[in-house]
């Protein structure tokens, strides 16, 4: 894999950025330059996130364009739409099985898209659509913060690149108390692609 | 060794790097994490200063003093330590100073995207800017050598895509920065003190100090040619250049990393070299304007790349097949054609600004708002701001409404740390002057928006230490008002009435709404069990609902239910039900 962009999104406090410096960091390692872009501060207050990933020999800019998302990580429903222009036609959406309605859906009335909705849409935009229990599977496991470690799992069975690079760089960057976890996390997420 | 950092990790590990004395800031996007990384770095001595002024003339103070000093703002901050960034060019300094501006296009969580270039232009400042993590740590080093070998402090600028993008640069990991001895102290009275007659002549230093740099600039690589195809010759900074290159790589590029002053004779080299000149920038046509007076045709800039917002690849490569410089292409796909909920940034569940606002709304007031989490308070459901102002402005702006004599009654809201930035000043106005302002401060006891940074009113530090804590309702009293309260942020019935008694009041009255950050450990510790609504009870009346906490959402039936992961245990939604259907569950 010479390049590759990957745009992670979801909703303020899902760990989309946590996640999006364990692949960076990864990338690195694998020795691809890396350059990673987020906006940091209001998404905490429960916004809409998203954080673009690229991977390269040389990567310029550290944004994707609109219709070159290789890989797009949705770790919440909704957001997998509010993003689905940056697909690549050849591109993968793997998308976590998770509902946040926000205010204007939750009491204010506004449609939520129901599954069928988001894969349909999504499937007419992409070459490979896979819905992942990233939640229900953080729940098994007891510590529903790994889900977004099971998206990671579940794109790294998807790129050439050694899993012990992966599980190197988590074991670095989450607290040793949840190591073990997030590796279970980790290893299933692999098996759902 | 390889490692990713921010842009703003970066001018922290730079500044390090230089053997910088003193860091100093105010929390503002997208520049907080300078300070934040730089306290990392125990050598160093950081300290968040009350505001971007005494930031800066901290800063500066440690310069004249003989050691290095590094202050970081956002972009308007620069406009608060406006007096200070102009009066440093004209003393100079003993030791390095770097000024950091990190800007902020398309107001990603800013009032304005002013573009900065045009404060070293103005001040005549030195100005630097790097286009991605490697050279912000590079040029910040180098910006205290040019620092001292200009005598004057050096812009460092940035904007949101180097400040807070990740990428890689190499760091020595056994590198101890150089320890600098103090010189002996002098006094030079005459280049320290700018009262008129020492004044003059240094002006004279700040023009003939320019055309060095102009020199200077000619020949540093910080400015670079690449020559590439001829017939396209782009000019560019900053994160443009990243952009341009990846829309044409094939083209010659002048990239500007001194962008003041501009490198005379580099550029004209380079428009001589080239079949047109197209300047690719963000926000004015600040670089298109100081070529064109280079006496250097610019074939195309704004009328090409828009003057709004910020760039990405795809504004760029728009702009670039609008000018024939590469193929049509394909067009890139649509948004999806659903209307998708929103998802605007909201209060938190059991934020304690929720229930003052809610106060706030029943009374049909005028609400002068300020800058901090509390502004969302514009957006529905609680729609509860008529103006938000530059930091500290609310104060002045509801004695402005007594001022010109409208009927309407108006309070002013205002958070602890820009209470203490800025709202200090207008208060005291306020006493002197004989007004009458209601003035209601939001302490959740931290900088919250920018990432929960101490100020004086906690009394913690860069590094969670703990410092010396002012009390808001204390200074209210040292400063004249008699009215002074300090009431429950949850407490929504006696808010109600301190603040209705207080709008009838003939002087001026404080009000403290205290309630810690729910995001703080400190909140966190207290909170009881989540809330639950009994079914029975709820009829669907809304008036939860009404209170837009996201951890109430609407049933299949219409009715409430709160989600017990998100629920904060703040007690506002059963203060606010008529049915009595709300009610803290078990432990």
């Amino acid at each position: 894999m010479e390049k590759a962009n990957f745009l992670l999104v979801g909703v303020g406090g899902q760990g989309i950025v946590t996640a999006s410096d364990i692949l960076s960091e990864v990338g690195l390692r694998a020795g691809y330059d890396v350059k990673k872009s987020e906006v940091h501060g209001m998404s905490q207050r429960g916004g809409a996130v998203s954080s673009h990933v690229r991977f390269g020999p040389t990567v310029h800019a550290p944004l994707i364009a609109q219709g070159e998302a290789d890989f797009l990580l949705a770790f919440e429903m909704l957001e997998s739409l509010r993003w689905a222009h940056y697909l690549h036609p050849q591109g993968v959406a793997l998308v976590n099985r998770q509902k946040m309605p926000p205010l204007a859906a939750a009491s204010g009335g506004a449609h939520y898209p129901d599954e069928e909705e988001v894969r349909r849409e999504l499937s007419s935009r992409a070459r490979q659509v896979t819905l992942i229990d990233g939640l229900r599977i953080a729940q098994e496991l007891g510590n529903v913060r790994v889900s977004g470690t099971v998206l990671l799992g579940a794109l790294s069975a998807l790129l050439a690149i050694a899993p012990a690079f992966w599980e190197e760089v988590i074991g670095e960057r989450v607290p040793s108390r949840y190591v073990e976890v997030n590796r279970q996390a980790f290893q299933a997420g692999r098996s759902e692609v | 060794m390889k490692r990713l950092l921010s842009g703003n990790e970066a001018v922290a590990q730079g500044a390090y790097e230089a053997g910088v004395r003193v860091g100093t800031a105010y929390p503002g996007t997208p520049s907080t994490e300078i300070l934040e990384a730089l306290s990392r770095f125990p050598a160093v001595r950081t300290l968040w200063a009350t505001n971007e002024k005494v930031a800066l003339e901290t800063a500066l103070g440690v310069a004249y003093a003989g050691a290095r000093a590094i202050v970081a703002m956002k972009h308007v901050g620069v406009n608060v330590a406006a007096d200070p960034f102009f009066y440093g060019v004209y003393t100079g300094i003993e030791a390095g100073m770097v000024i950091v501006s990190a800007d902020d296009p398309g107001m990603h969580s800013s009032q304005n995207e002013q573009d900065n270039r045009r404060y070293a232009k103005f001040a005549k400042m030195p100005m630097l800017e790097p286009s991605d993590s490697e050279e912000a740590r590079d040029f910040t080093r180098l910006a205290f050598d040019i620092s001292e070998q200009f005598d004057v402090p050096v812009l460092l600028r940035t904007t949101t895509r180097i400040a807070h993008s990740l990428s890689v640069v190499e760091v020595d990991p056994d590198y101890t920065p150089p320890q600098w001895e103090l010189k002996p102290y002098h006094r030079n009275a005459r280049k320290y003190t700018m009262i008129p007659l020492n004044a003059r002549p240094r002006h004279i230093v700040v023009e003939e100090r320019l055309r060095r740099l102009a020199a200077y600039s000619d020949e540093t690589p910080l400015n670079r040619i690449e020559w590439g195809d001829r017939r396209i010759g782009i000019i560019t900074s900053g994160i443009s250049y990243g952009y341009a290159r990846e829309v044409s790589p094939g083209a010659s590029f002048l990239k500007l990393g001194m962008s003041f002053p501009l490198p005379p004779q580099k550029v004209r080299e380079f428009a001589a070299g080239v079949e047109q000149v197209i300047v690719i920038e963000e926000l004015d046509p600040y670089l298109e304007e100081e070529v064109h007076l280079l006496g250097v045709e610019v074939a195309h800039g704004k009328d090409a790349f828009p003057i709004l917002y910020e760039f990405d690849p795809d504004v760029v490569r728009a702009g670039a097949r609008k000018l024939g410089l590469i193929p049509a292409g394909s067009p890139a796909p649509k948004p999806v054609a659903m209307e998708l909920p929103p998802r605007p940034p909201v209060l938190c569940p059991g934020c304690p600004h929720r229930a003052v606002y809610h106060v706030l709304r029943r009374l049909k007031l005028i609400v002068n708002n300020d800058i901090g989490c509390y502004t969302l308070a514009v957006l529905p459901p609680q729609s509860t701001t008529d103006t938000m102002s530059c930091m500290g402005g609310s104060i002045s702006a509801a004695y402005g409404v007594e001022l010109a004599g409208l009927p309407e009654r108006a309070v002013a809201t205002i958070g602890d740390s820009t209470f203490f930035h800025s709202g200090i000043t207008a208060l005291l106005n306020v006493v002197y002057n004989g007004g009458r302002t209601v003035v209601i401060v939001l302490d959740n006891r931290t900088t919250a928006m920018t990432g929960h940074q101490g100020h004086p009113g906690t009394g913690i530090g860069t590094r969670g230490e703990h410092l010396r804590e002012v009390a808001i309702e204390d200074l209210g009293r040292a400063l004249g008002i008699r009215r002074v309260f300090v009431v429950d942020a949850y407490d929504t019935r006696e808010m109600l009435r301190v603040v209705k008694e207080s709008l009838e009041a003939d002087e001026p009255s404080l009000i403290v709404a205290r309630r810690a950050c729910v995001l703080l450990p400190e909140a966190r510790k207290e909170l009881g069990p989540a809330y639950r609504v009994d079914p029975e009870r709820c009829n669907g009346c809304g008036l939860c609902f009404a209170v837009g906490c996201p951890a109430i959402a609407k049933t299949a039936e219409g009715k409430a239910e709160i989600d017990e992961l998100l629920c904060a245990a703040c007690d506002l939604c059963a203060q606010v039900c008529a049915r009595g259907a709300i009610h803290p569950g078990k432990e």
